[in-house]
């Protein structure tokens, strides 16, 4: 069997889950043997550029190239130059492209930069992202042509055009991969014409995944999918290897640290944590409060905590990566997810690997997997600054979580998550 | 000969409310919800169970006898909720067929934690059946079957002649439980164990489709019972009160079978009923039953980790015990009832997470959603409670506050 994917970045470049989700499918598909033609859209910018450990296999045509990467020994990888990345909304596409203009300006007349297509400062991409996502679209079929596939496997709204291009053309079928929808991004302020393009996608599929039934629910309630048509397959988490930390006890601090990570956006509710520190700080007052994160709120959000007066508390690190994050997991005493809405949620999972405890929201996916866990609404502060407190405060009800937290996501593996991906291709080869 | 010896637990806890660490009133126990519950269980089992034993003892004329170990946290809430349960109880106790067995009031674990605190307790208990039933418990049942060869030997001091146990098949080994047993080293007092295998064909498999034994019957399992002569002299059948028609529902024809059982039991001239009193009068204990380590009658482990499995449990049993002194000093009887009442050992049981992901009868009876935010919950109470007794020490005593732990181990 094989497949074509339509995927997103790679570690160490990763944004968010939708990136990291990609990689640990995709390298456990591999490992099963199956082979997977992997096709992920690369902005011309010099900070993704420079880390991509990708070998160039051969030199591609306008802006497409090939690479195999080690791990993935089943998995050829091509690259096509476009703006789009994940989390992208429709105003932010603008504002990169006019900052790559404005980059590429200098050296458009490398003759290097002619042959990936931004020559003239990036005159070859889309307008605006919708414009991108249908000229991905085409790139993508242009691509398809080339190889040779069973399944065309698309993750989330930015590649469904494309999948729905690439299927339309070969008659293969489409399997569209649900990790957010736009109501989790937007709450009920959705843009049409993004919804529009997941319904297209959702209705155009043979099948759709989605991350946790939560999202399936979401799928169907929303975007009126037949029910049998959407199956539910959890991302998971690849075991790191290390042993429980003894650097983690050995570290001497005053003060507790409650972790805040992921990006500082809307679905992520950085409002509502901010208003449990206020509530914990009334009855404790050693303890700070991290916000590792960046995104579209960090602004709000740090003028927020200095309006409630507890800006002294909270401290803002910005965007982590690699060895920071396992840094600040090291120091954190807890960790707390409220999002809004959250289709699945991988940080409560790392968090629990590296043996930090986690408070997690009822409303994410995750909360379906994870029992060792304490779930709040995500509006209901108090409740979450009372467990906050607790958490804090009794150190055997600390130790008993972080024991059968971390027991519990050995238990989770991305092979599994794969095989089951596997299981919806062969139904849908299957003879009828 | 064989004796069917029934004992049924009837016990229900004080639920705690919903406690935050922001919370700072005394209502530490849902009282809405505690009398729904009680209420429920009352007509669904306490009510018809009654009245159906009371017509079977009637109807056998003094042939027919079971006997109740009732908590003194549940006869307060049917005082209080159902007294009408207190009634049939009572009418249950003229017939001279049903016997009252003795416990800690509070169904609490203070065996383990404070002897004082233990001794107490059953004495209030024998105190209250006293007045309630008319009759001095002379048989023991510790909470949960807790038990060791020590429990023997302190409740033998307060002058109990038996004591219940599990028949646990690690300490039996090819022992039947069948007969009556001894503490090793004492006179005066004996043993009792449980027949958990008929027991549980009753209590947990009844209504089980997938047992191969199902439907049970009672002729079939008079049968079972005939079985034991020659092997035997007592078949133990120990079980909670609210498997009649809780946990297995009226529908699936629990009442029926018990209502047919006496009469299929007495159908062989060799079988008949006594109460534990009666078969410790009845008959000499058969051999010493060596219990070292604590065991119960929870789950397949049949230990103590039901209650004190994990770091959550033993923090907050140690904790609470560790406020007896702060607790009794302040003299002030809501406070020492609070405290008690937090002692009954469900509020353990609610912490427990040994099968909490497999999501089995644990969570059956838990209120809680996780035994996270159990532990959470009784924790915050506990805070609470110790504020009270610290203010209210202040205006007893101002030296109170140096507190000697020294009696709990």
């Amino acid at each position: 069997m094989k497949i074509l994917m339509l995927g997103w970045e790679f570690p160490p470049f990763i944004s968010g889950g939708l990136g990291t989700a990609c990689y640990g499918l995709t390298r456990a598909m591999s490992q099963c043997g199956t082979e997977i033609t992997f096709v992920l859209p690369k902005p011309v910018s010099s900070e993704y550029t420079s880390h991509v450990k990708l070998a160039s296999l051969k030199p591609g045509q306008a802006g497409i190239d090939y690479y195999k990467l080690a791990g993935f020994e089943n998995v050829t990888f091509r690259t096509i130059a476009s703006g789009i990345s994940p989390y992208q909304r429709p105003g932010e596409y603008e504002e990169m492209l006019r900052r790559i203009r404005e980059q590429t300006q200098a050296i458009s007349t490398l003759p290097a930069m002619e042959s990936i297509g931004m020559g003239q400062g990036g005159d070859h991409y889309g307008s605006n992202l919708f414009d991108e996502v249908q000229r991905y679209a085409r790139l993508a079929a242009l691509v398809a042509q080339q190889e040779e596939f069973d399944i065309v496997h698309a993750h989330d709204w930015m590649t469904y055009p494309a999948g729905i291009t690439v299927s339309a053309l070969t008659g293969k079928p489409l399997v569209i991969h649900v990790h957010s929808t736009e109501f989790d991004r937007s709450g009920e302020h959705v843009n049409q014409r993004v919804y529009d393009i997941e319904r297209q996608g959702i209705h155009a599929a043979t099948q759709v995944i989605a991350v946790s039934y939560l999202t399936r629910q979401i799928i169907i309630n929303r975007y009126g999918a037949p029910p049998e048509k959407v199956s539910v397959v959890y991302n998971a988490i690849d075991r790191n290897g290390k042993a429980l930390d003894p650097a983690r006890a050995a570290i001497q601090k005053d003060e507790k640290i409650v972790l805040f990570l992921g990006r500082i956006t809307m679905q992520k509710g950085p409002e509502y944590f901010l208003a449990a520190a206020k509530k914990v700080l009334e009855v404790m007052d050693n303890v700070k409060f991290v916000m590792a994160g960046s995104g579209d709120m960090i602004r709000r959000t740090i003028e927020l905590a200095a309006e409630m007066g507890i800006g002294h508390k909270v401290l803002f690190t910005g965007f982590l990566r690699g060895g920071d994050v396992d840094k600040i997991f090291r120091m954190a005493d807890l960790f707390v997810m409220p999002s809004v809405s959250e289709p699945f949620g991988l940080v409560p999972l790392e968090a629990l690997r590296n043996d930090v405890p986690v408070i997690i929201s009822k409303q994410s996916g995750v909360a379906e997997i994870l029992t060792h866990a304490l779930k709040v609404d995500f509006w209901d502060v108090s409740e979450m600054a009372n467990k906050i407190i607790a958490v804090l405060r009794h150190p055997p009800l600390q130790a008993t979580l972080r024991e059968h937290g971390n027991f519990e996501v050995r238990k989770l593996s991305w092979s599994d998550s794969a095989q089951q991906c596997l299981d919806i291709y062969n139904s849908l080869l299957a003879p009828v | 000969m064989a004796s069917v010896c029934f004992y049924f637990q009837v016990h229900q806890p004080y639920r705690l409310g919903r406690y935050s660490v922001f919370d700072s009133h005394r209502n530490y126990f849902d009282e809405y919800k505690n009398a729904q519950i009680c209420r429920k269980v009352a007509n669904k089992c306490y009510l018809p169970a009654n009245r159906l034993i009371l017509k079977l003892i009637e109807r056998f004329k003094g042939k027919f006898k079971v006997s109740y170990s009732v908590t003194g946290v549940l006869l307060d809430q049917l005082e209080a909720y159902a007294p009408e349960v207190l009634s049939t109880f009572h009418a249950l106790a003229q017939t001279g067929c049903v016997e009252f067995l003795s416990e800690t009031y509070y169904h609490s674990l203070s065996f383990l934690y404070s002897r004082g605190e233990f001794t107490e307790q059953v004495q209030m208990h024998q105190r209250r059946i006293e007045e309630l039933f008319g009759q001095k418990p002379k048989v023991f049942r510790n909470t949960e079957l807790i038990y060791s060869n020590d429990v023997s030997y302190a409740v033998k001091e307060m002058g109990f002649e038996g004591t219940i146990c599990e028949g646990a098949d690690h300490l039996l080994g090819y022992r039947s439980p069948n007969y009556v047993y001894r503490p090793p080293g004492v006179d005066g007092i004996k043993l009792l164990l449980k027949n958990y295998r008929l027991s549980d064909d009753i209590a947990f498999r009844f209504s089980n489709r997938d047992w191969a034994e199902w439907p049970l019957t009672a002729p079939k399992f008079a049968q079972w019972v005939s079985d034991v002569n020659g092997n035997g002299y007592t078949v133990n059948l120990f079980m909670d009160y609210e498997t009649l028609g809780e946990h297995q529902w009226e529908d699936t024809g629990i009442f029926n079978f018990l209502e047919h059982l006496p009469e299929e039991v007495l159908r062989h001239p060799d079988n008949d009923f006594k109460t534990p009193s009666e078969v410790i009068d009845s008959y000499e204990a058969v051999g010493e039953m060596d219990v070292p380590h604590m065991i119960s009658w929870a789950d397949t482990e049949r230990d103590l980790s039901a209650w004190l499995g994990n770091a959550m449990q033993s923090n907050a049993l140690y904790e609470l015990y560790r406020l007896e002194q702060q607790v009794k000093s302040t003299g002030d009887s809501q406070i020492i009832s609070d405290w008690r009442k937090l002692q009954t050992s469900d509020h353990f049981y609610y912490m427990c997470t040994k099968w909490f992901a497999d999501g089995d009868v644990h969570k059956y009876f838990n209120p809680y959603d996780s035994p996270y935010d159990s532990y959470i919950n009784f924790m915050n109470v506990l805070d609470n409670l110790r504020l009270r007794c610290k203010a209210a020490n202040k205006t007893v005593s101002p030296r109170m506050d140096k507190v000697s732990y020294s009696n709990h181990p």
